[in-house]
């Protein structure tokens, strides 16, 4: 039976809510309002008000909270929003969260999920569109996953939620009507998978640009590689591929400069170069806050047709 | 009035002390805070504890450490980066831990122990302990969005957690009256409902009686608690401050108050301490540091092989 990518996130929070009396889910309108994308429409009927818990617009106070309700021996699902505003959680995540493992000597571990929407191509405008996964992927002691099916929709946020360290799980409004089969038993979160195969290039990519990349995989023979896993990466998969295309293009909605493109790019280039027949190329986001106009926001943001003329610069 | 306290108060300033003379001969690197003139927050308020309770604190830490229990020579082993330290030397003199004592830290980042206590509170309601979760922050921290924040989410979820606040008056090197349109701590935190007490923090008899009312309050179920601490840092703020910003007349005028001879003086005039007793524990006191300075001396260093050790729970 297929679902959508929304309905699996929802069946996701259902499963993980009524299999561990530890997890509760915390966050701006999940309950009442029934998420702002009513991804948790109906939980808060189904769980009650203690374990589907609305909170202040306090995202630094309640992601803290977060952190510390995993200390004590909780499994928190904290949704954030969105990625936008997770900027002002900034601390609790990568000063506590992130850390405290580490900086205890291993005494303490922070069994946390944070969820958080992200991406842009809604016309939301320059301070609802950002792309940060690159951001967070950078930090040791998170785990960040990128589910771009509706399978890994469903099934992530289980495998996120088994993890005893911090993870944080992007979700793309952008995938949310998308349709496919939810997961039939566990998945991981800790591969990169073959979304589709092909001969000519290998197309790198996460998130909302999945779809993107698998369809100009159709035009220029492309084998799609779904990262899925942003840290820690899996990049095995990647380098299995190129040995038989020998070509690589890397698709990311961050910002070109410091994305996350960059570095699979660099990861390319130390364990694959002997395997290329071309520099590695990428497509990512234009280097300018993401405008509201509809034409302008296509233009900033990684489309199929960049996408096979960024392959066939690549056969020049 | 009771002889431990004073044992406390003393055990905490002999300890910094040799700190500040280990960081001096390069035993000890890095930031180190000192808790000099404070020692009667952290004395009077550790023994409303249980030892089931949560404490948070920040990175002049060493003192609520010390009386919560982690051993002396763990703490001075932290601080030299040793593998026998509370934290295996990866967290130094900010960032003591102890998870068996509840004790999670050891935060550096002003206000950032606040919604961490929230989140422990929230995990005890949840799951129906009985913990009081203690968090000790500085006057600076009210400047931080962290503190409202928390503050609100305690009190508006009635979270088992006390809020102890140490205003030494000096953030850093800002005064509070250079820093804050309002400088009576308690009225901010009562913006929020919640229950808030002050007490003079150089006496720990009054510290005590304010930090058992609240916690008692706490254990009660009726939320959280806010006390303000009036103490004050003898010390510079790290080994790296000049001190400038302040006057040291203000120092000595605050000297004149300290936590550990005036509470000498007290138990003296009382008849509950002789010179000779004063002595003995002074003398106890000492001698733990010294113990506590060859295990420091003795301990090992990690191995850098072990360098990415600890990054997720295996």
């Amino acid at each position: 039976m297929t679902i959508t990518y929304r309905e699996a996130l929802r069946q996701g929070l259902r499963e993980a809510l009524a299999g561990d009396p530890r997890v509760f889910l915390m966050g701006e309108d999940v309950g009442k309002y029934g998420g702002t994308y009513a991804v948790s429409k109906g939980l808060l009927e189904e769980f009650g008000p203690q374990r589907v818990r609305d909170t202040p617009l306090s995202e630094l106070g309640f992601v803290g909270a977060g952190v510390g309700a995993a200390l004590g021996g909780m499994r928190p699902i904290v949704e954030v929003m969105t990625v936008n505003f997770s900027l002002l959680a900034l601390d609790p995540i990568v000063n506590s969260a992130a850390l405290l493992r580490h900086m205890s000597g291993g005494q303490l571990s922070v069994p946390l999920v944070i969820r958080m929407c992200t991406g842009a191509g809604r016309q939301l405008a320059a301070q609802h569109s950002h792309s940060l996964e690159g951001w967070y992927a950078h930090v040791p002691g998170i785990k960040v996953v990128a589910p771009a099916t509706v399978e890994d929709a469903h099934g992530m946020l289980g495998a996120a939620l088994a993890d005893p360290d911090p993870v944080v799980v992007f979700e793309y409004p952008a995938l949310f009507e998308t349709k496919g089969e939810p997961a039939s038993g566990k998945v991981d979160i800790a591969s990169s998978k073959l979304r589709r195969p092909g001969s000519r290039v290998t197309l790198v990519t996460y998130g909302a640009c999945l779809p993107k990349a698998m369809k100009a995989a159709e035009e220029v023979d492309g084998e799609v590689i779904d990262l899925r896993v942003l840290r820690p990466l899996d990049m095995a998969p990647v380098l299995e591929s190129l040995k038989k295309t020998r070509r690589a293009v890397v698709v990311d909605e961050n910002w070109r400069s410091g994305s996350l493109a960059a570095e699979v790019m660099a990861r390319i280039m130390e364990q694959g170069f002997y395997d290329l027949d071309a520099p590695v190329a990428r497509v990512c986001s234009e280097e300018v806050p993401v405008p509201y106009a509809r034409h302008l926001e296509e233009a900033a943001l990684p489309q199929p047709e960049k996408i096979v003329a960024a392959v066939k610069g690549l056969f020049a | 009035m009771s002889v431990p306290f004073l044992a406390d108060m003393l055990r905490i300033r002999r300890l910094e002390e040799k700190c500040a003379e280990l960081y001096g001969a390069g035993k000890i690197r890095g930031f180190l805070h000192l808790y000099i003139g404070e020692e009667a927050v952290a004395a009077g308020a550790m023994p409303a504890l249980e030892p089931q309770d949560n404490v948070v604190a920040t990175y002049r830490e060493h003192g609520h450490a010390l009386l919560r229990g982690v051993p002396m020579g763990a703490i001075l082993a932290e601080m030299y980066g040793k593998q026998e330290g509370c934290s295996r030397g990866r967290g130094g003199s900010m960032h003591l831990f102890d998870a068996g004592r509840r004790f999670y830290g050891g935060n550096a980042i002003v206000g950032g122990g606040l919604p961490i206590a929230v989140g422990l509170g929230l995990a005890d309601a949840l799951r129906g302990e009985n913990r009081v979760t203690a968090c000790f922050f500085g006057e600076g921290a009210v400047a931080e969005g962290a503190f409202h924040e928390s503050l609100n989410l305690a009190q508006l979820w009635r979270l088992p957690v006390a809020f102890f606040c140490e205003n030494n008056l000096y953030a850093m090197g800002t005064a509070l009256a250079r820093s804050e349109s309002q400088t009576d701590l308690c009225a901010k935190a009562a913006s929020y409902g919640t229950t808030a007490l002050k007490a003079d923090g150089m006496d720990v008899v009054a510290v005590h009686d304010a930090a058992q009312r609240a916690c008692a309050q706490v254990r009660e179920g009726k939320g959280p608690v806010f006390v303000e601490f009036q103490t004050y840092r003898f010390r510079a703020h790290s080994m790296f401050d000049p001190e400038l910003y302040r006057d040291k007349a203000e120092v000595e005028e605050w000297k004149k108050r300290g936590p550990i001879h005036s509470y000498t003086a007290r138990l003296k005039a009382m008849g509950e301490l002789t010179e000779e007793q004063f002595l003995e524990l002074d003398g106890a006191a000492m001698q733990e540091v010294e113990q506590a300075v060859a295990f420091a001396e003795a301990g090992t260093w990690e191995p850098v092989a072990d360098l990415a050790r600890d990054l997720h729970t295996p």
